[in-house]
């Protein structure tokens, strides 16, 4: 019997640095799959963002570019512009892509930039420790909310995906999770359909992906998966909430 | 080539297309906001690329991206611009990419006024975003040494993959002088394939490119920094340029200005010169690196008292005339710091007032 499941070519054969239970892994092998069912990771290029994914080039195993907080949204309109051939893609969380690079995101995706976003929803700033993201759930402690996030004080959680697809500008905008093969298997044909959206030269794409941080949420690896069915789903929905046929 | 007669602004944005650089991102402000709408139009025209940013941060995060991809890119601003655009020029310096910045200064701080200024010399020449970082300065004094500072700016960007900075005063971008652009100031692209992300089968390569600023490791950021800085002690070996003026007699006074300012000054220098004072004069025209051993030489002549130093500022340079002037002559500062340019009269003034 021959061999039926391998790394990906564009992933590399090397030991990450996330926490036992992250999802990100996951991602990045969705993304290195994607990418090699294209065949186009010979053009692609990948921006790597501040926080836990910071070091992500490693990983992979094409041209990469490693951006400022927040700002791979520009860094990615830089590339398109010049180099259209190219494949480019970000790959952002909730700190970097919906608090300081709220800015690039939105006027990005307003221009219909022809690159690809992977943004990480997982409710808390990782990689500075723990602390409020404005993605952070009602109620939920984190290192900078004590006593847990107080809608009051701080508004209410940010729903990219359904602010993202408000604009008039022709997108894809899907929101999905990695807590089970279902919804992996589906996560992946999003990513699969932003990068042929860009592929085809058609609109800016992003895909959500809802997210566990088990060491920042301070639960078990299978905790925080049941934690994202029961507290974030609920709230941030899944699905398709755009796409360029809808225009 | 015959002379033609162009706004400042307009004839930066036509030089950078000559040098081939074809690829300009930007945000508006006063008083540079002509280079934007001349290139909006121009650009199309010669198959380049223009893009209004939504912000100068971001602006200076598409110059970094398309940089590092091996493009030719460059954004024009000003004073407050270039403020939020030193976040962007840290860490495109740190990853080692060529592009042009140019600064059309305008009075500070904060929002500051929109008439000329040099205020922004600290900025451009000793940092202005964090980190050990240094850019190459030009500063023009016409609008025909700003074409040929832009036309020059791309390769010498290419040579010390480093960003380039052009340092002009507001009036360097609003008046209208005849210019022309000398066909061989152009020069072809570097091979960037060792470094840019330019796509694997672009290079037809095996081996990725990786562009980044990260390195955790302290010995390794240590190492890094010090290629930083063989590059900018290399810029201090070929790069050093500046005119003298007047500087064959036994000039009784020194004075060092750059830019516009310095035009003041050689007229002042000239009317001097008719009364029978003799003052010489040092124009850097890059300010980083700093001709300072022209000036000390300059400075050292024994017929000199005393060495000026003549900005539109509240005293910047002066403290690098100092530096290089070591103590062997008394070093004073003279200018204006509100948008107003110091006519000649005023700096024939302080001359005499400085000899008593």
């Amino acid at each position: 019997m021959g061999k039926t499941f391998c790394r990906p070519e564009a992933l590399a054969d090397t030991v990450t640095h996330y926490c036992p239970g992250c999802t990100h892994g996951v991602a990045h092998r969705l993304v290195a799959e994607v990418i090699d069912e294209l065949g186009i990771r010979g053009r692609t290029v990948g921006i790597a963002p501040v926080g836990c994914a910071v070091l992500m080039y490693n990983y992979f195993t094409f041209d990469f570019q490693e951006a400022a907080h927040g700002r791979a949204p520009a860094m990615a309109t830089g590339i398109k512009r010049v180099r259209p051939d190219l494949i480019v893609f970000t790959y952002q969380g909730d700190g970097d892509l919906a608090s300081i690079g709220m800015g690039e995101i939105v006027h990005a995706a307003n221009r219909g930039e022809k690159f690809t976003t992977i943004f990480i929803n997982n409710a808390v700033y990782g990689m500075t420790g723990g602390q409020m993201a404005p993605t952070t759930m009602p109620g939920q402690r984190t290192t900078t909310t004590p006593m847990g996030r107080k809608p009051e004080e701080v508004g209410m959680p940010v729903r990219i995906s359904e602010l993202l697809a408000s604009l008039a500008t022709p997108g894809y905008i899907s929101r999905q999770t990695l807590i089970s093969p279902k919804y992996i298997n589906r996560a992946k044909k999003a990513i699969k359909k932003a990068f042929t959206y860009q592929m085809e030269n058609r609109c800016f794409s992003l895909v959500e992906l809802v997210s566990t941080c088990p060491t920042n949420w301070g639960m078990t690896p299978v905790d925080a998966l049941s934690w994202v069915e029961e507290e974030m789903l609920p709230y941030y929905h899944l699905g398709d909430f755009k796409t360029p046929e809808d225009n | 080539m015959s002379k033609v007669l162009m706004k400042g602004n307009e004839a930066i944005g036509e030089a950078a297309i000559r040098a081939g650089g074809l690829n300009y991102f930007a945000y508006p402000i006063t008083p540079q906001s002509e280079v934007a709408e001349y290139l909006s139009g121009r650009m199309p025209e010669v198959g380049g690329v223009f893009l209004q940013g939504e912000s100068e941060v971001a602006v200076s995060y598409m110059i970094f991206g398309a940089a590092a991809c091996g493009a030719r890119v460059f954004t024009t601003s000003s004073s407050p611009g270039i403020s939020l655009m030193s976040e962007g020029i840290s860490y495109i310096t740190a990853a080692e990419c060529p592009a042009v910045f140019v600064n059309i200064m305008r009075g500070g701080p904060g929002l500051g006024g929109i008439l000329p200024s040099q205020a922004d010399y600290m900025q451009a020449t000793k940092g202005g975003g964090h980190g050990d970082y240094r850019l190459l300065v030009m500063a023009p004094a016409s609008v025909q040494e700003a074409v040929e500072m832009v036309m020059e700016s791309f390769s010498l960007a290419e040579k010390y993959r480093n960003p380039v900075m052009i340092l002009g005063d507001g009036l360097i971008g609003q008046m209208m002088e005849p210019v022309e652009f000398p066909e061989h100031l152009k020069v072809e692209p570097s091979n960037k394939d060792a470094w840019a992300t330019s796509g694997m089968d672009t290079r037809k390569s095996d081996k990725r490119n990786l562009v980044k600023t990260l390195y955790l490791d302290p010995e390794e950021l240590n190492a890094q920094n010090l290629k930083l800085k063989t590059k900018y002690e290399r810029m201090k070996r070929e790069e050093i340029r500046y005119e003298p003026y007047n500087l064959e007699g036994r000039y009784r006074v020194l004075i060092v200005s750059y830019g516009t300012m310095s035009r003041v000054c050689r007229t002042a220098i000239d009317h001097l010169k008719a009364e029978g004072l003799e003052v010489g004069m040092i124009r850097p025209q890059h300010l980083f690196p700093f001709p300072e051993k022209a000036i000390l030489n300059a400075a050292d002549k024994e017929s000199c008292e005393a060495v000026l130093s003549v900005e539109m500022s509240m005293g910047q340079m002066v403290e690098d005339v100092e530096r290089s002037v070591v103590g062997r002559r008394p070093v004073h500062w003279y200018g204006k710091c509100g948008g107003e340019v110091p006519t000649p009269e005023d700096v024939m003034a302080e001359v005499r007032n400085l000899l008593g």
